[in-house]
Parts: structure tokens; C-alpha cells; sequence
């Protein structure tokens, strides 16, 4: 068996493990369903409630992508002006900072006062919340270029241009990947947020109007279920965003010599 | 030596650091056109610095440097590392200069591939650095340095972190190229047999802050036979590069 297939043995065994304490515990303690409902009990009400969850899920889920994209949209390309002028770097870092720092439960209600749909002001949000880390790795990655390289560049007289595209922008994609993939669960993590701030129902309700309705109603094995579901909505991204950067590193001969490596057996 | 007709001149070159180290005081040095010349000194006595101050990658403190013929191109660099992109091919890698440089790409192609002739690495060219041995890897970066058909080739320690068998076939290699092509070679190493092998002329640096203390001339003519390095002559010459050495206050 390979190390990698006992690691992750391993895992299912200690979550299987859990599970099985919460259920036993819930049993033994005789704990009321409406209090803290056993894993089973969260199983049913997942399926009971599919109809309504999932469609939820994919409000959650497509608010996350869409903003997504559209950090690492803006992140990158003003990492790169960032990076070509030091003025706009003077301009952009502080800008973003303060950004990053304010949370964004506190800057959501602003934003839903200026911008009329509800369903944009939630993507620019969780935008908010994902840009940053793309953001500062892109500055990173394009400023961390190997001094002799560089050197070649200027022997040939490349110009500014030229740099970039051919020798800042790939040594740097190692950091702009591992950027989005931190920024991929943060716009997960922020389309929520925003949605509580925004507290949509209706047809376009995500996972967050969900949990607050079944709060409220006193339904707590569905508030259990959308928890859930949430938490295998963000692995599920990060594992999917993990395994892109993995093969596109590999693609490109960018692999860090220790994964090109087969993994030992054992 | 004679200034008019020469590759490179360096006149009067210091260089202090921003840290307050002088690297170099007062260096002189001029190469002929087509010559080969080895640079030898203690470690840390400011070869580097020389090199990168003749490639123009560094302006010197004071002093004066001319290369001719001058401009993108027409001088080339062989780091002590091969220095190459690791997300492209041996024939990108080779082909970069000529890139730089703005020439079409089917001229690109037919120079690269030239160039991979030239180091005999035609059955390589869509390999990856990370899929080449240390030596292959130096080859390519030996390649880069040539397909702009460069007048001047300035090597920094190019060879060092090879074994010795590789070291000694890519040092013939480079001798076979320089008496087809005679460009213009300063080439910068630690070891003072590897100098006497393939130098017309062996310079010896003192330590830092460097200056050139000896010239000692290798009157062997190229292509040279295996036999120099075996002979009587070739050890006298390195005794005395390792004399001068010594003089001048310092191990190679
Ligand atoms: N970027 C730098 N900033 C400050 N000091 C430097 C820098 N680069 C080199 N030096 C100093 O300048 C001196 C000459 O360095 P250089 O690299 O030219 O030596 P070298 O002769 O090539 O040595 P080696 O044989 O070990 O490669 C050294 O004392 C070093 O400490
Ligand atoms: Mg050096």
C-alpha cells in the first residue's frame, strides 16, 4: 500500500471514529433531537430536506466561483501594475490592506446600500474576502525572481514587457495557484458572511438564509444539515483547486522536486 | 597589449560595494579579438565582479570599460550555475536570446537547433531542465550563449559543479568550438589545470580588492592534444600559475 492510501485510511477511520462517538454519546445521554441531533438523525434531515438545501448550496456555491474569478481577476492584474510601477504600488497596497483588514460582515451592509442587486453586492463581498492572499502572493511571486535570471534577461536587452511575460509571470504562477487556492474557500467563507448580512429569501436564498430560517423555527437537525453541507461544499473546492495547481505545476516542470519524487512505499 | 583591435578593455575599474567592500582596485585588462583567456584568483578576490562589470550587467565604481563589437547580442555570459527556465524546453531555453533579440521564428528554430548541434544535445531538444543530468544542463546553458553567435564569451566558473570526467569533455568541447569559430573568451575557474589547458593566457587575480598581479603566457597551440595535460610542460606551467598564487596572497 502506498503511503499515500494509509494516510488517507487513516483519516476515514478517525472521522468514522467521531461520528461514532457523537452518536453513541447522543444515545447514551439520551440527548434530545431538537438539542443536538445525532450524525444519523443530520443524515435523514440532509435527505429530507434535500429539495430545499441544494438549490440553496448552489446559490452559496455559484456567488463563491463568480467571485472568485473575479479576485483573481482583479488580484492579478493589479499585482502586475503593482509590480510594473512603483506608484501604483504606493496606491494599491494600502487601499487593500484596509481591506482586507475591515471584516467584511461590517463593510457587506455598505455595500448593499450602493449596489441595487443583491445577488452582485453578495459576489462583490465574498470578491472582497478572496482578494487579498491572490493579491499579495502575485506582488510575491512576480518580485521573487531569481537575481541571474533576471541577469540574462537584461544581457539580451529584454524589455519590461518581455520580463513579465516570459519570466516574472511564469516564476510566479507557482505563488499566484497557491494564492487562489487560499482565496477559493475565503469566497465560500465570504459569500456566506454576506448573506447573513444581506439575509435574501426567496428564490435565490443561499445556504446561510437556510440555516438562519431553520434557526428560527427550531429546526436544529436541518441547521446541522446545511452546516454540513457547507463544510463538503468548501473541501470539496479546496481538494478540486488543490489538485488543479498540482497538475498545471506539473505541466510546466514547476513541481517542487519533492512531489515529482514517487512517494515511498511501504 | 595593444587596445586597438581588442574585444574587450577594461581601464582602471574599481568597484566598491554599497556595503563599503572593495571588490576591485584599479583592474586593467584587455582581451584581443579571438583570444582565450583564463582568469584565475583566490576566491572572493572580485572574479565575479569582473565578469559582470565586462557583461555590462554592472556599472563599476570608477574606471572604464569598451567592448567591441558592442550591443545586445554580441556578448554572451555562461554562469556558474546553467541558469535556465524551468517551465520550457532545451529548444526554448536556447532559442530565448535569439527571442529577446526580436528575430522571426523560423530563424529562431534553425539557430537553436544549430546551437544544440554545436553541444551535441540534438536528441534532447524537447526535454525539460528538470529531465537532463547536471552535465546536459550546462550544455544547454553553453548553447544559449552561442546561438547568438556571440563575439565575446565570458564563462564564470561554468564547469565547476561537474564531475570531473564531464568537466574535462565539456573543456574540449568548448577548445573544438573556439578554433572553429574564434570568438572572444574570458573564462573565469578554480582550477589552475583546467586554466592551462584551455588558455593562450592565464591572468592571476590578487585577493580582494582585486587587481591582476600576473600574466603568464600558455604557448601551446590549439587544437591541443590530450598529451599536454600528461606532460612535463603542462606541469611546469600550472606550478607556476600556483606559485604566482601564492605570491600574490592567497589559495585558488
Ligand atoms: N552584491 C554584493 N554586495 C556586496 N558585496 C558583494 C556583492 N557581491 C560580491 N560582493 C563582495 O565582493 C567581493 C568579490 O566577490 P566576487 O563574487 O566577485 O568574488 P569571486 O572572485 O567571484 O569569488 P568566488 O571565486 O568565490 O566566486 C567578495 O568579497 C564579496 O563579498
Ligand atoms: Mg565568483
Amino acid at each position: 500500500m502506498s503511503g499515500r492510501a494509509a494516510d488517507r485510511l487513516l483519516r476515514t477511520a478517525v472521522l468514522a471514529a467521531l461520528l461514532l462517538l457523537w452518536e453513541g454519546l447522543v444515545r447514551l445521554y439520551e440527548v434530545p433531537h431538537w438539542l443536538v441531533p445525532g450524525p444519523l438523525a443530520v443524515a435523514a434531515e440532509l435527505w429530507r430536506a434535500r429539495e430545499v438545501l441544494l438549490p440553496a448550496l448552489a446559490v452559496t456555491l455559484g456567488t463563491a466561483l463568480l467571485a472568485l474569478v473575479v479576485a483573481v481577476g482583479a488580484a492579478v492584474t493589479l499585482g502586475v501594475l503593482a509590480v510594473l510601477s512603483r506608484l501604483l504600488e504606493y496606491a494599491i497596497l494600502p487601499v487593500a490592506v484596509t481591506l482586507q483588514v475591515v471584516p467584511v460582515v461590517a463593510v457587506a451592509p455598505v455595500i448593499l446600500v450602493y449596489v441595487e442587486r443583491v445577488e452582485t453586492a453578495l459576489v462583490l463581498c465574498a470578491a472582497l474576502v478572496a482578494f487579498f492572499p491572490v493579491l499579495a502572493n502575485t506582488i510575491t511571486g512576480l518580485e521573487r525572481i531569481d537575481p541571474e535570471q533576471r541577469d540574462l534577461f537584461r544581457l539580451y536587452g529584454a524589455s519590461r514587457w518581455q520580463e513579465l511575460l516570459w519570466l516574472r509571470l511564469p516564476a510566479a504562477l507557482p505563488y499566484i495557484l497557491a494564492g487562489i487556492r487560499v482565496a477559493g474557500t475565503l469566497a465560500l467563507v465570504g459569500a456566506v458572511v454576506a448573506e447573513f448580512a444581506a439575509g435574501t429569501a426567496g428564490e435565490q436564498a443561499g445556504l446561510a438564509f437556510r440555516i438562519l430560517e431553520s434557526g428560527w423555527r427550531l429546526r436544529i437537525a436541518r441547521m446541522y444539515a446545511a452546516l454540513v453541507l457547507l463544510a463538503a461544499a468548501g473541501l470539496l473546492l479546496h481538494g478540486l483547486l488543490r489538485q488543479g495547481e498540482r497538475l498545471m505545476l506539473r505541466r510546466l516542470h514547476l513541481a517542487a522536486r519533492e512531489e515529482a519524487r514517487p512517494s515511498s512505499s511501504t | 597589449m595593444t587596445e586597438t583591435g581588442a574585444a574587450l578593455v577594461l581601464r582602471g575599474v574599481r568597484h566598491v560595494w554599497p556595503n563599503g567592500i572593495e571588490a576591485l582596485a584599479d583592474l586593467d585588462l584587455v582581451l584581443a579579438d579571438g583570444s582565450f583567456t583564463a582568469l584565475v584568483g583566490p576566491s572572493g578576490c572580485g572574479k565575479s565582479t569582473t565578469l559582470r562589470i565586462a557583461a555590462g550587467l554592472l556599472a563599476p565604481s570608477a574606471g572604464e570599460v569598451r567592448r567591441a563589437p558592442d550591443g545586445p547580442g554580441a556578448v554572451a555570459v555562461v554562469f556558474q550555475d546553467p541558469v535556465l527556465l524551468p517551465w520550457t524546453h532545451v529548444l526554448g531555453n536556447i532559442a530565448l536570446p535569439l527571442r529577446l533579440l526580436g528575430l522571426p521564428r523560423a530563424e529562431r528554430e534553425r539557430r537553436a537547433l544549430d546551437a544544440l548541434r554545436l553541444v551535441g544535445l540534438d536528441s534532447a531538444l524537447h526535454l525539460h531542465p528538470d529531465e537532463l543530468s547536471g552535465g546536459m544542463r550546462m550544455r544547454v546553458s553553453v548553447a544559449r550563449a552561442l546561438a547568438t553567435e556571440p563575439r565575446l564569451l565570458l564563462m564564470d566558473e561554468p564547469f565547476a559543479a561537474l564531475d570531473e570526467i564531464t568537466r574535462f569533455a565539456l573543456d574540449t568541447e568548448l577548445l573544438r568550438l573556439w578554433v572553429q569559430r574564434r570568438f572572444t573568451v574570458l573564462f573565469v575557474t578554480h582550477s589552475v589545470y583546467e586554466a592551462v589547458f584551455l588558455a593562450e593566457r592565464v591572468l592571476v587575480m590578487s585577493p580582494r580588492p582585486g587587481r591582476i598581479v600576473r600574466e603568464i603566457p600558455v604557448d601551446e597551440p590549439h587544437p591541443r592534444a590530450r598529451a599536454f595535460r600528461a606532460s612535463v610542460r603542462f606541469a611546469a606551467l600550472c606550478g607556476e600559475v600556483l606559485e604566482a598564487l601564492e605570491a600574490a596572497g592567497g589559495d585558488p
